[in-house]
């Protein structure tokens, strides 16, 4: 498969003076051209800090990217020079931020802002690039005569569309988006995520969905891995996970989405917390919470291990060296 | 044009201007600061230099203000109204040129310490405590005393106090600023550092640095003024408005007025950049925001 972007076995360590916090601890992600890979976790399980390495963004101090390796078409982000690294910003790779009540600067026109790029990366003169801004602003679903208008002019929801207009105006191989639609309500959510499948699905364009929400990973993406302590616990496509999961962390995190076929039933909360990353448990980092944990569970760091011979579904679990191994949300469709 | 269409287009330095525009205290401190700017362009166009305001006439001195000298003359007969208008220029140029050079080394200090932080952060604000830790007077006075008494060497001295006060203030928004998402995601747009501090960072820290500025010309003519009474300010015979009070000093009995007008030219020049200064203060917040 033609692959945008390989990551091999990332560890991002977090070095301060009274401790060592480990928040990317040897992850494996690729995604295809075309291709939206759901980055699954909870707060604090290394997703964002993923999406900084990518762009080698990682802020440092007190980030240090300690191995691995980050191919972005063939060429390794950690080996390029400051300069390849400009140049690769904003072009091949654009991010769209969680925020966008301050993802943008509040003294420029919007305009300017998604012309900013345009004149960094294609060389357009800055009326060429405001004309092309514009465009970019009606495919988003904004007037054009706005562009002239500054940020504490528009509603949360259309500052996100012009955030997502200056990533996609230089036409990037990967998209990433960290969460794009946590701070938007519902019904705008919907229609930024319909803007952006449509977007993309127009485009030559990959995707990184970086989200908490199960529920935008079904809505959007092809394949999806959840992350748990800065490992990828089970990996797979959306059908793989959704239907056939592996991983008791995934099990809980479905168990904790309300039902709708049987509502009024009550949700069942992963007990207890994700582990300080400064001071992470031996072996399996979800043993300690985890309902079918046993004494093996803690002494070595299981491996991402090919579901059934499957070449798409990975899982990271000690539990399935047990051949009768089955979780119970799986046993209750069975 | 249509009313609405023109509100929508409202730019950031309209509505700061048009809420300036209430304030009463700033619209007359305007107004005088503009009367004082034409003041002192046109002074050389109705007053000979030479002649007018240091030409001495022995036969005219100590006259109080009538219809002729409308602020009478000084001991050497040179008309004070010519003398005090002339002074205009000084007093601007000074504290203008001052702010302006304070300015540009202060920002360029301030934005460095705050946006590396670190070691560069602690070199350049430890010095800077250091030149802050001595007295304005004291400072310009071994900088004038050591580079010779002259209109540059003086606005050098005044530049150096206004730089630290700017790199402070400079600093801390930096610091604030530099942190914030939309700074984020300019580098992830592949901007290089220069621009994001030229185009995204200083511009957000406009507000306290504008406000700084019309204080700080204040307090400068005070000091450039001072430092001309003290006799190391702008080099005699030059009507620097510090320089008259000075000159005036001993007819203070018998011809008060050579002392009170430039007292009074200096203090409404103060009064009206501070009104002005308070003006934009609450014109830039955006707490008082309607």
């Amino acid at each position: 498969m033609d692959l945008v972007l390989d990551i091999k076995d990332l560890v991002v360590h977090y070095e301060t003076e009274d401790s060592d916090v480990h928040a990317v601890n040897g992850i494996d992600i690729a995604i295809g051209k075309k291709r939206t890979l759901g980055l699954v976790g909870e707060t604090g399980a290394g997703k964002t800090t993923t999406a900084l390495s990518i762009m080698n963004l990682v802020p440092d101090p007190p980030g240090v990217i300690k191995n691995g390796s980050i191919m972005l078409d063939g060429k390794d982000v950690l080996k390029m020079s400051d300069a390849e690294l400009e140049a690769m910003r904003g072009n091949d790779v654009a991010m769209i931020f969680q925020d966008p009540m301050t993802a943008l600067n509040p003294v420029m026109t919007v305009g300017e802002q998604i012309a900013e790029s345009l004149e960094l990366h294609q060389n357009l003169k800055p009326e060429e690039a405001l004309e092309k801004a514009k465009e970019m602003l009606k495919l988003v679903g904004i007037a054009e005569s706005r562009a002239y208008d500054y940020p504490h002019q528009f509603s949360g929801g259309m500052k996100q569309r012009v955030v997502i207009a200056i990533a996609l105006a230089c036409s990037p191989r990967l998209l990433i988006a960290d969460e794009p639609t946590t701070a938007l309500d519902v019904t705008i959510q919907a229609q930024v995520l319909e803007l952006m499948k449509d977007l993309i699905n127009n485009r030559d364009m990959s995707m990184l969905m970086i989200t908490h929400s199960l529920g935008i990973v079904a809505e959007i993406c092809d394949d999806m891995a959840v992350m748990y302590a800065g490992r990828i616990v089970e990996k797979g496509t959306v059908d793989d996970v959704f239907n056939n999961m592996r991983h008791p962390y995934t099990e809980g995190l479905f168990n904790s989405l309300p039902n709708l076929k049987e509502q009024g039933e009550m949700l069942e909360p992963i007990k207890g917390l994700m582990p300080d990353p400064s001071d992470l448990p031996p072996g399996c980092a979800f043993a300690p919470r985890c309902p079918y944990a046993t004494a093996s569970c803690s002494e070595a760091v299981p491996e991402l291990k090919a579901v059934d011979g499957s070449k798409t579904h990975f899982v990271a679990c000690h539990a399935y060296s047990r051949p009768d191994f089955t979780l119970r949300r799986n046993k209750n469709e069975q | 044009m249509a009313a609405k269409k023109r509100i929508k287009g409202r730019t950031m330095f309209q509505e700061t201007w048009h809420r300036l525009l209430k304030n009463k205290g700033a619209v007359i401190g305007m107004a005088f600061l503009a009367l004082l700017v034409v003041v002192a362009v046109i002074s050389p166009f109705v007053f000979d230099y030479e002649t007018d305001v240091i030409g001495q006439n022995l036969a005219m001195k100590l006259q109080a203000p009538n219809s002729e000298h409308w602020f009478g003359t000084d001991e050497y007969g040179r008309d004070l109204f010519a003398r005090v208008m002339y002074g205009a220029r000084y007093s601007l140029a000074i504290g203008v040129g001052s702010v302006g050079f304070g300015l540009i080394v202060g920002t360029i200090l301030g934005s460095i310490a705050g946006f590396y932080g670190g070691k560069a952060d602690d070199i350049i604000m430890r010095g800077i405590d250091i030149f802050y830790s001595i007295p304005n007077i004291l400072k310009a006075v071994v900088i004038v005393s050591l580079l010779g008494t002259s209109t540059i060497n003086l606005i050098i001295a005044l530049a150096i106090s206004c730089a630290t006060n700017y790199a402070r203030i400079v600093r801390a928004s930096v610091m604030t600023v530099r942190d914030l998402e939309y700074v984020e995601s300019s580098y992830a747009m592949g901007l290089p550092t220069w621009k994001i501090i030229l185009r995204h960072i200083l511009p957000n820290c406009l507000s306290p640095i504008i406000v700084q500025t019309t204080l700080l010309i204040g307090t400068t003519i005070i000091s450039a003024s001072s430092l001309s009474f003290l006799g190391i300010g702008v080099p005699a015979p030059a009507p620097e408005w510090g320089a008259l009070l000075s000159g005036g000093r001993a007819h203070i009995r018998g011809a008060s007025y050579i002392c009170v007008i430039p007292g009074l030219a200096i203090m409404f020049t103060v009064l009206a950049l501070n009104l002005l200064g308070d003006g934009l203060r609450d014109a830039l917040d955006p707490k008082l925001k309607k």
